[in-house]
């Protein structure tokens, strides 16, 4: 029992499998997820295991299924995500399995490669398609540009050749050879001109414009246009632009050079025709073509579509399948097989009270194979520490991973976490104590708890969404105390509440009111009714605008002490029920007892000290014991401390608050110094007199093991943390001189540390009351009735700033100050966090994080 | 009609009913002449008489009243606008 407390108790069983049931009985476990294995054949490596090789094939029909699953997420089709979870198929339906991906994927490759043939070619006709298209119009204006070079010196022929242009329009033939004409007229030029056409992708255009210039020396013509609709790039599917190039030149010599730079360039070349009429006609049947084409493709999509949706419906189906029959081989590769070959034997770390149900699981599975030979379930004794497995609910999860991010609790160890549920959001709220931010973040956690199914079921990648959900009940309760706390500090968005009437009462009249700028309300006179505001502060302090903070420092600096010395004394309580479970005698007397009896003769005086000035002073008192003679509690405390004599009180007071403080004073701090060396050197000195004693009479076994800290070992040679070496008496001294020091400087700065309370819980305050005056009341102070709209704008920018600063800034910080104090000034009492965490073999777990348990099954 | 995406109509839809919640409660408590605000007010610094300052004080008090009721109001129309924005994009994601 107590569960809750401490972890689950745990036992190192053996399991003797039939190999024939072997499968059944680790898929039951598998659903179970209450069993963890450990790997019996450490030093085997992955490659000589016995079932290497339906690992293998199942790596293999998860490679086939992922990339089914790109193939599908590429197309975009929706996958079908029921969330169940299928049972581990039996091992002869993996064939089926495999067959099934075998024939999926090579469908789908093969539609993939015939959709790639098709895009190139669909490619390269659209490409002759646009070279067809831009040459008709390079061809139409480029004669003109050729020839001006050639007519320079004779502007009547370009004259009566332009003329001739327009009038020919339509018959390039016509014009190249009229340019020819032109040419073989000019005397000793008589040469052909030749022309390729092509498409380089537009990048590489001007450096293929360079590279033709300067190879050719200026002898080639270059023209180009631009492809304005991007073209696919059949193999991977992006968007690439393209241009139209035309080269002429003159010769053969030029055209092998033209081509081999062309091919340098990586530009696609296509014959182009001469004559415009078979350029119009290739034109035709290009078109053609790809129309055709363009069928084919929407038909091959239309296949290729088909399959996957089909393959979508069950592919989430699938990966489960796949996934939980590998990890069961892979389980299977952790046990060891014996002589006889007929059965595996494991070793597992078992729940102590899930042993039933492991056993009935067991069943379960060997009625599934149909064996007749039941499993054998051993217990074994180990000396080994177990590892630490605390059941958590979907409540205690979060607050137990809180505990367990600082370091997992070692075996059977108080576990902190129930306590943590009250105190966690208890110390946040007081940092944060605020009606309206408390309700803001209250009501955030309460939609994420009334939402949680639905929240729980879209699955997002966004880390800070996970933190916040995973954090959920956390968050609620840190908003319900938060409204607690600010109902006790009296605030909403920094301003007061005032519900039961105000206990203090003004009683100046009019002209005094008038004629002062400032005033004071005695506790002493009338002015206040003699009893407090019934709960938290008196909304009067609202419109005490110059001693506010004064008064709220005092209170709230003294409420964080007290909570952090009650917090302290609880955190070292906690360790007594450790030493007494662990059966630790020696540092329940040398450590636990001096650690409570310094912590409550100092710190615990000081608190006590404070309840008493609160209880004996007061303004309507008689003299010693007037609000003028009340002593400081920090001034009494360094006093008691350092023996120094007090400084003279004023007239009629008294240095002390009760008869005898001084000399209880000295005792207490006498007692206290004295714990000092008990805790030092009691457990060393004991430890060396028993181990001497064992040297003398070795069959006593009084062998008084010490860990590292505080519950270390067992004083009366329990079980336990058993059998390490004997630690040298020195770095027993060592040790416990580091852990005393800690310990009693601890107590004083851990202390103060508690202070954060206060100074964390005024800067939210003040932060709050500087967003409300520098923002929503500019907004209050417009006069007049556009004031309204002004308002509803302002109001607006508030709330942004409220829910950004004050609630997520602010309460990240007041977050991790709790957290510290918890991880340091509560657990460094008692929690030594030196376990290892309980991973059972869970089909559920592994399907969740699928990605990485595929890796570490390597 | 859709101007503003699931986000930020959805934003739109909690400052809305925090400003209506807030703003009626501030109105409420400017309407009986809460002490606590004072310091909201459009007040001058300096005042001739008491009852000057008391019918500038209790004048302030109203209309801020009012005010932060017609900010109120004019949170309904918003409040209106991006249930029908958050209605419509709610539609289109089920679609």
């Amino acid at each position: 029992m107590g569960s809750l407390f401490r972890s689950e108790e745990m036992a190192l069983c053996q399991l003797f499998l039939q190999s024939e049931a072997a499968y059944a009985c680790v898929s039951e476990l598998g659903e179970l997820g209450l069993v963890q294995f450990r790997d019996l054949n450490p030093d085997v490596n992955a490659f000589q295991r016995k079932f290497v090789n339906e690992v293998r094939r199942c790596d293999e029909m998860e490679r086939k299924l992922r990339y089914l699953e790109k193939e599908i997420k590429k197309d975009g089709i929706p996958m079908l995500d029921t969330g169940e979870s299928p049972e581990a198929p039996q091992p002869r339906e993996m064939i089926d399995l495999e067959a099934t991906f075998e024939k999926l994927e090579n469908e789908l490759r093969e539609v993939n490669q015939n959709a790639e043939a098709l895009k190139r070619n669909f490619l390269e006709l659209t490409e002759l398609k646009h070279i067809l298209r831009k040459t008709q119009v390079f061809f139409d204006e480029s004669v003109p540009a050729v020839y001006k070079s050639s007519t320079s010196h004779s502007s009547n022929k370009y004259r009566r050749y332009l003329q001739m242009a327009d009038n020919q329009n339509e018959d390039e033939q016509a014009q190249l050879l009229g340019e020819e004409g032109v040419r073989a007229s000019q005397p000793g030029q008589n040469l052909k001109l030749g022309f390729v056409a092509g498409v380089i992708s537009r990048e590489k255009l001007p450096a293929f414009e360079r590279m033709l210039w300067r190879a050719c020396r200026g002898n080639v013509f270059l023209r180009q246009a631009m492809i304005e609709s991007p073209l696919e790039d059949p193999t991977n599917g992006d968007q690439v632009y393209k241009s139209v190039f035309i080269i002429f030149f003159q010769g053969d010599q030029l055209k092998t050079r033209v081509k081999k730079i062309c091919e340098g360039f990586r530009a696609t070349l296509y014959p182009c025709p001469e004559a415009p009429a078979d350029r119009r006609e290739m034109a035709m049947g290009v078109m053609t073509r790809i129309e055709d084409l363009n069928t084919v493709l929407g038909q091959t999509q239309d296949h290729r579509h088909r399959v996957l949706v089909a393959a979508a419906k069950n592919l989430k189906n699938w990966f489960v399948k796949v996934r939980k029959i590998k990890a069961i081989y892979h389980t299977l590769n952790l046990f060891n097989l014996d002589v006889t070959q007929k059965c595996l034997i494991a070793e597992c770390w078992v729940p102590l009270l899930d042993i039933e149900t492991i056993q009935l699981a067991l069943r379960r599975g060997t009625e599934r194979s149909g064996s007749s030979v039941p499993p054998i379930l051993n217990r074994m004794q180990t000396f080994e520490n177990p590892p630490t497995y605390n059941r958590t609910n979907k409540f205690t999860k979060a607050f137990q991973a809180l505990i367990d991010a600082y370091g997992v609790a070692s075996y059977r160890e108080m576990n902190p976490a129930p306590y943590t549920i009250i105190t966690f959001p208890f110390l946040f709220a007081v940092m944060f104590g605020d009606i309206g931010h408390g309700a803001i973040m209250a009501l955030f956690g309460l939609w994420m708890i009334r939402k949680e199914k639905g929240l729980a079921a879209q699955k997002t990648d966004n880390e800070i969404w996970n933190i916040f959900f995973g954090g959920r009940y956390i968050i609620f309760l840190m908003g319900v105390f938060s409204m607690y706390t600010g109902l006790i500090y009296n605030d909403i968005f920094s301003k007061s509440l005032n519900i039961f009437g105000s206990h203090w009462h003004v009683s100046y009249n009019k002209s005094t009111v008038w004629n002062n700028k400032m005033l004071q309300l005695s506790p002493a006179t009338s002015d206040y009714e003699g009893t407090p505001y019934p709960f938290g502060m008196d909304p009067i302090w609202q419109v005490a605008t110059s001693n506010k903070i004064v008064f709220q420092n005092a209170y709230k600096m003294k409420i964080s002490i007290i909570f952090g010395v009650l917090h302290m004394i609880f955190g070292v309580v906690m360790s007594w029920h450790n030493h007494t479970y662990f059966r630790n005698r020696l540092s329940l007397i040398y450590e636990f007892i001096p650690q409570l009896v310094f912590l409550l003769l100092l710190f615990f005086y000081m608190v006590l000290l404070m309840f008493i000035k609160w209880n004996r002073y007061a303004a309507t008192n008689k003299m010693p014991y007037t609000e003028s003679c009340a002593p400081s509690i920090l001034i009494t405390f360094i006093d008691m401390v350092l023996f120094n004599t007090p400084k003279t009180p004023a007239q009629g007071c008294e240095v002390y608050m009760f008869w005898g403080q001084h000399f209880i004073q000295v005792v207490f701090v006498l007692i206290a110094l004295g714990c000092i060396p008990v805790m030092l050197l009691g457990k060393p000195i004991k430890i060396m007199q028993a181990r001497k004693l064992a040297n003398v009479q070795p069959i006593t076994g009084a062998d008084a093991e010490v860990g590292g800290m505080s519950n270390g070992g067992g004083g009366g040679g329990h079980g336990g943390a058993g059998h390490h070496d004997e630690e040298e008496m020195s770095e027993i001294f060592i040790h416990q001189g580091i852990h005393t020091i800690e310990y009693v400087l601890g107590s004083v700065s851990h202390t103060a540390s508690y202070l954060r309370l206060w100074a964390l819980s005024l800067a939210h305050a003040q932060l709050a009351e500087v967003l409300w005056t520098m923002v929503l009341s500019i907004g209050l102070n417009k006069e007049g009735w556009y004031g309204g709209v002004f308002v509803t704008v302002v109001f607006a920018f508030w709330a942004i700033l409220t829910v950004g600063i004050l609630v997520l800034m602010e309460g990240l910080s007041a977050f991790l100050h709790t957290l510290r104090l918890h991880w340091v000034e509560f657990q460094s009492k008692f929690y030594l966090g030196q376990g290892y965490a309980f991973q059972p073999f869970s089909f559920d777990s592994i399907i969740e994080n699928g990605g990485s348990a595929s890796g570490d099954a390597e | 009609m859709k101007i503003c995406g699931p986000k930020c109509s959805l934003c739109g839809l909690i400052i809305s009913v925090w400003g209506i919640v807030q703003l009626v409660l501030m109105g409420l408590f400017f309407y009986i002449h809460s002490v606590a605000l004072i310091e909201d007010l459009p007040l001058k610094e300096e005042y001739d008489s008491l009852d000057e300052f008391y019918t500038a004080a209790n004048s302030a008090y109203n209309q801020n009243a009012y005010n932060c009721w017609i900010a109120a109001c004019i949170y309904v129309i918003t409040l209106l606008l991006s249930a029908q924005q958050f209605y419509m994009n709610s539609r289109v994601t089920a679609n």
